[in-house]
């Protein structure tokens, strides 16, 4: 699903933010990306979407190699990929129903399907009753559910998480957490970066450290995959 | 692009434009003013070259023929002339036809006094072609050639008249290009400005679209949209006023000065609208899309 091979990325500035990593996530895994800041997680996620290449080595997503994917195909590659972030990114002047609706618009999809998903999506990440409010109207963890809702309404394959519980209380957090495994148990591969510990080790999923660019543990959850 | 997508981009497009509202309405009223001068260009331009056109077919070249050549040699230069391209038509005039119009501009086709005259015509050898010109500027290539043929004794030419009138014609066309060009570039600079606004406003919008999975004809559409819907509105605007003018100030200067009007003929309004209409529409649409294309890959690289 997820494979890169001596990668490297040294940015302009000369320092490398990742340097000869190999690993691989399989399909349907839930996987925690740790580390402290600075340590290349986003530089990561940044590069499995294709918006920067790597200065060295090879990336696989979904079976194809991000180096043979021209600029008119980057647009197909990614409706195969969900991302959240930390901050949200939601379009402040659009409805709880509209931010969602907007995904599938911007992906041409006709107004028929959209009728019909984004209310089955709003009900998933239990914001059905909120459709019509603002953004600025909602709670960090409300407004990080529309953000999941957003990801998840084209059924991409890969859900990837960049801090998504960075800007949340505990509680809010755990429940986003608990939503993702939710998602994840529904055949959706998930990588979610965090430097939150607690999550990590409570929730027993497969856990990837990185330091300074370099990968420096890789423990399997205990429950046979 | 789906139809629900350009129907989406179209409704995005309008909202753009409604959003920085000021912006918009600058670059629509410059667009306005550089399409309304480009029209009042136009319209000098076209009733010029009629004015022109009719100097022209009357700016003439006479070749007289040395003393004594024969007919043959006549209709030899005769098809020498006939051959040059620069020459609209050629007819040929005897010493008697001359003779005859003299007198009739002079004495008025007074008889008597023609008749004194009668058998001493002091035109007799002035048989000659009088030439009239496709197009003045190259009159004197043509008098150059004609003065070095067998048989010619002598060319005369209207040269003052031809050189002031192409100089002028050659001094209007650079303005009026300068002008335009200027105005054009002021216009695409402008409208750029707006979409660079547009764009800035939007910038999250766009960044999660591509993100998302957008194609880039998709986030590009919308601006394309409000540079188009800009453009337009900047050509249709003067066209309209443009159209009332030129059908009223054409009726004022007829009937205020009347000598004009035996002097040349403005163009009517149709014919000059017919022409202008698809120009400036072309213009308008085509400012408008270079301007947002153009601001779209440097800002945006889609
Ligand atoms: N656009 C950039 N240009 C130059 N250097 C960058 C750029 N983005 C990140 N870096 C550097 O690359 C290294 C890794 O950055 P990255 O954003 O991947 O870290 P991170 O692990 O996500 O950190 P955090 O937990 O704070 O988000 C850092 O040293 C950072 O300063
Ligand atoms: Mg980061």
């Amino acid at each position: 699903m997820i494979k890169m091979e001596h990668v490297s990325k040294t940015y302009q500035t000369g320092m490398p933010a990742l340097s000869d990593i190999n690993l691989h996530i399989r399909p349907g895994e839930f996987v925690f990306i740790t580390g402290v800041s600075g340590s290349g997680k986003s530089t990561m996620i940044k590069l499995l979407l294709d918006e920067m290449k790597p200065t060295k080595g090879r990336i696989f997503v979904n079976g194809k190699n991000l180096a043979g994917i021209t600029r008119r195909n980057i647009p197909y590659f990614r409706r195969n990929i969900g991302v959240v972030f930390q901050d949200f990114r939601l379009l402040q002047d659009r409805s709880v129903y509209d931010n969602v609706a907007f995904a599938m618009k911007v992906v041409e999809t006709s107004n028929k399907k959209i009728k019909k998903s984004v209310p089955e999506i709003l009900s998933m990440v239990g914001l059905a009753a909120k459709y019509r409010s603002l953004p600025k109207q909602l709670s960090g963890g409300e407004q990080q559910r529309v953000a999941i809702a957003r990801a998840l309404v084209n059924q991409p394959k890969i859900l990837l998480a960049d801090e998504p519980t960075g800007n949340l209380d505990n509680p809010n957090g755990w429940a986003i957490m608990k939503l993702l495994e939710e998602i994840n148990e529904k055949g959706t591969t998930v990588v979610v970066v965090t430097h939150n510990l607690e999550f990590v080790e409570k929730m027993d999923k497969r856990v990837i450290t990185i330091k300074k660019g370099q990968i420096v543990s890789d423990k399997e959850s205990s429950e046979e995959f | 692009m789906k139809l629900r997508s350009i129907m989406y981009s179209i409704g995005q497009g309008f909202k753009s434009i409604w959003r920085n509202k000021m912006f918009s309405l600058a670059s629509v009223a410059t667009m306005t003013a550089c399409i309304f001068l480009f029209g009042i260009f136009f319209s000098l331009g076209v009733n010029f070259s009629g004015m022109l056109k009719n100097v022209e077919e009357s700016v003439a070249v006479t070749v007289f023929f040395e003393k004594g050549i024969t007919q043959e040699q006549k209709d030899a230069i005769g098809n020498d002339i006939k051959a040059r391209t620069e020459v609209s038509s050629y007819k040929y005039v005897s010493g008697k036809q001359a003779f005859d119009t003299v007198i009739k501009d002079f004495y008025g086709g007074n008889k008597e006094l023609a008749e004194s005259f009668a058998d001493d015509n002091p035109l007799a050898d002035s048989d000659n072609y009088q030439i009239f010109m496709k197009d003045v500027s190259s009159q004197q290539k043509l008098v150059t050639y004609l003065s070095k043929l067998q048989g010619v004794r002598e060319v005369h030419q209207s040269e003052a008249a031809a050189r002031t009138l192409t100089d002028f014609s050659r001094l209007i066309s650079v303005i009026f290009g300068s002008v335009i060009i200027i105005l054009i570039a002021v216009a695409i600079f402008l409208i750029s400005n707006t979409i660079t606004v547009g764009i800035s406003v939007r910038k999250e919008e766009i960044a999660i679209m591509k993100l998302i999975g957008a194609k880039d004809s998709f986030v590009r559409a919308p601006f394309i949209v409000e540079g188009i819907v800009i453009g337009l509105s900047g050509s249709i605007i003067p066209l309209i006023i443009l159209w009332f003018m030129y059908k009223n100030l054409i009726v004022y200067i007829a009937s205020k000065y009347q000598f004009l009007s035996n002097l040349f003929k403005f163009v009517p309004e149709t014919s000059v609208f017919k022409t202008l209409v698809p120009i400036a529409l072309i213009l308008g649409v085509g400012i408008g899309y270079i301007g947002s294309r153009f601001t779209l890959h440097r800002h945006l690289n889609v």
